[in-house]
């Protein structure tokens, strides 16, 4: 099947030096992964540049009834809250928090769940049968059950939220990074480096390790998405910063969702906007990467 | 290619006494769930420099396995070598420390897998890869470590090789990447490469041009081959010797010549007339070899293909036959252009009975006619199918 490709092959010139400019190539004519990557950068600058972007103060209100949840006018592009705050602000500074919580807990949860899963899959036998039945334990538990209960333990904030939400992301990274280095132990290319006399670390580490990363970038990626969600959903349950003035978008759901049938639907609308589209450039970027990562997929 | 071949039948003569690689008695299991495998029981054979033999043998009868033995690479925990010598160039191989046997592979023996899909890895590019194997055992720089890699693909009428190397294995063919792959195993000009099932992942067209391929490199390079394949077909035109396997054993033995003129295994018979010839201007009917091979776990105490062997007398239900030479007394040599025709059956087909594929009426027992009368039954079922 193969054979019969081989003519046009022979005519497209082969480029490519490393598998991430490779990776990077095949990433860039992704159109919905580039949207993806617009998304997250919005997000990001926004998230970076509040201070100097948003327009009023995100906690500065106004005492006088007149300005509260108005509508969305030039002054207020995206109206005003309970207290008379710009909605457009407190967004620009809610993505901080998100962004905040988003990379504490994905990094956290990264860098354990990875030195978890390397040991659990490396050294295997007992070691991986008992670490493997613990993290089965941490999956058994619902999510959010799990990381309301740490957020109760530690109290509640941006860290701590992160905090829990990493503890839930580690036995989700180890399980990927063990699994895919225990298929890629049993593969073919790896007993092939074996016969060809190459050794132990360097099989781990040019052969195994790129391979089993991959899944584990991609994993991440829609990672972050889900820390976002679950940021904003402990923010709604009230387990964020508990200074109210404090920007989060959870938290400005929690805010207005009592005055949804008084007129007050966009103040519900807007961080919920805002939440979806920094959720959805995540979940594209990384459907995008799962694409790119995998020299097999060809597009 | 003949005048080459004939070079190298004399070149035999002079190397008779010296052997590449002696293996002995090697015995191979493995931990199951339902007990031990025996997948090599007893297996003992000689390879000589420059020499090129063919394993033959179905599915399961331990010829992948015994070469994994040989270069210490059977799959842990579950394998264990659980006796025997394999002697390469004076040193056994089953005593050397992991470090010294790491050394060893890919350097002096090299291996050519099955798959060439899945035994290059998909992350790294061909250059890569076909440098490692120079670097994993020469302290040679960079480039020019590069600059081989190119030779070799150049050896393995890769076009375009400067091109080439840098694209990743999914953007070869597989009979490219298969090319790839004994460029790898040559890297080092290694004695002896093991060539498992090298063309059963591969269409036939491209079958005929890796084993040529093969063919060419190994004479090139003087390196000893030992084919590993199912198929008979493969091994009558590229080997000087046969050894055929059943049942983690080596059941008969012979120059590649005298194998396909003078069958005397039940069971080599049974390959031969389960492959097409083309030498033969009447339509012969393929005979298919009725039953399975033996559950490993539990070994019968007899010959081992008994009950599906139509030549099968009490004795074989009883006493496992050792392999000897066919003409009793003759004098033994185990490699070259001379091999003696061994067998392990102590009731092997005659030439008539070889060239009918069924024993002769007057020497069917009670006990093969059982399986006598299986085979026929699955002959005339076939014939059924057919009409």
């Amino acid at each position: 099947m193969a054979g019969i490709a081989l003519p046009q092959i022979l005519e497209e010139p082969i480029k490519g030096t490393s598998l991430w400019l490779d990776a990077a190539h095949r990433l860039r004519r992704n159109p919905a992964a580039m949207v993806g990557l617009g998304l997250i950068a919005i997000f990001v600058i926004v998230a970076i540049g509040a201070p100097l972007l948003a327009p009023y103060s995100p906690t500065k209100g106004s005492a006088l009834r007149i300005d509260h949840f108005q509508l969305p006018s030039s002054r207020h592009l995206l109206g005003t809250d309970i207290q008379g705050r710009d909605v457009l602000s407190r967004i620009m500074w809610g993505a901080r928090s998100s962004l905040w919580v988003a990379v504490l807990s994905v990094s956290v949860g990264l860098s354990l769940g990875l030195v978890y899963g390397a040991i659990s899959g490396f050294v295997g036998g007992w070691v991986d049968f008992w670490m493997m039945r613990l993290v089965d334990i941490v999956l058994s538990l619902p999510g959010l059950l799990l990381t309301i209960t740490i957020v109760l333990f530690l109290g509640p904030g941006l860290n701590t939220i992160a905090l829990a939400i990493a503890v839930e992301n580690v036995p989700i990274f180890a399980r990927i990074l063990r699994s895919s280095i225990l298929a890629l132990k049993e593969s073919d290319f790896t007993l092939a480096a074996r016969s060809i006399g190459a050794t132990g670390p360097r099989i781990l580490i040019r052969h195994i390790m790129p391979n089993a990363l991959t899944p584990v970038i991609v994993a991440s990626t829609l990672a972050l998405a889900t820390a976002i969600v679950d940021a904003a959903g402990l923010g709604f349950l009230g387990f964020g910063p508990q200074d109210p003035g404090t920007p989060e978008w959870g938290a400005m759901l929690t805010d207005t969702y009592r005055y949804l049938q008084s007129g007050a639907a966009f103040t519900a609308l807007f961080p919920g906007v805002a939440i979806v589209i920094s959720v959805l450039g995540f979940n594209l970027l990384g459907d995008g990467l799962r694409e790119a990562l995998d020299p097999r997929l060809k597009r | 290619m003949t005048s080459h071949l004939a070079a190298r039948a004399a070149g035999w003569w002079h190397e008779e006494d010296e052997t590449l690689l002696s293996v002995r008695e090697l015995k191979v299991e493995f931990s199951s769930s339902s007990g031990r495998v025996h997948a090599v029981n007893g297996v003992s054979f000689d390879l000589a420099p420059h020499e090129t033999i063919g394993i033959v043998g179905e599915s399961g009868c331990g010829k992948s396995v015994t070469s994994l033995a040989i270069l210490g690479l059977l799959p842990k925990p579950a394998g264990h070598v659980m006796g025997g010598s394999v002697l390469f160039e004076g040193s056994d191989l089953l005593e050397l420390k992991p470090e010294e046997l790491r050394e060893l592979r890919g350097s002096r023996i090299s291996m050519i897998f099955q798959d060439p899909m899945t035994s290059l890895n998909p992350v790294l590019t061909i250059r890569e890869q076909l440098t490692e194997v120079i670097l994993a055992h020469e302290k040679v720089g960079r480039q020019a470590a590069d600059k081989r890699a190119e030779e070799l693909l150049e050896l393995v009428s890769i076009p375009n090789p400067k091109q080439r190397r840098r694209g990743y294995p999914h953007q070869l063919s597989g009979g490219m990447r298969q090319r790839v792959m004994i460029a790898m195993a040559l890297a080092l000009r290694p004695k002896l490469i093991i060539a498992d099932e090298p063309t059963t992942a591969l269409d036939v067209t491209i079958q005929a041009q890796i084993l040529e391929l093969l063919h060419r490199v190994a004479s090139e390079t003087g390196a000893a081959v030992m084919l590993i394949t199912h198929d008979l077909g493969v091994v009558a035109g590229m080997t000087q010797r046969i050894q055929v396997m059943y049942a983690g054993r080596i059941v008969e033995t012979a120059t590649t010549r005298e194998l396909f003129a003078h069958p005397r295994h039940p069971y080599t018979v049974g390959l031969l007339r389960s492959i097409p010839r083309l030498d033969e201007s009447s339509g012969r009917e393929l005979i298919p070899i009725d039953g399975l091979p033996p559950d490993l776990t539990r070994l019968p105490s007899g010959c081992p293909f008994a009950p599906r062997c139509a030549w099968a007398i009490d004795r074989c239900l009883e006493e496992d036959p050792a392999l000897v030479p066919v003409t009793p007394g003759t004098r033994l040599q185990t490699t070259g252009a001379e091999a003696t025709h061994r067998v392990a059956c102590w009731n092997p087909a005659t030439d008539e009975e070889a060239h009918a594929g069924m024993p002769a009426s007057g020497r069917i027992s009670a006990v093969s006619a059982q399986a006598a009368a299986r085979a026929t039954a699955a002959a005339a079922a076939l014939h059924e199918a057919e009409s």
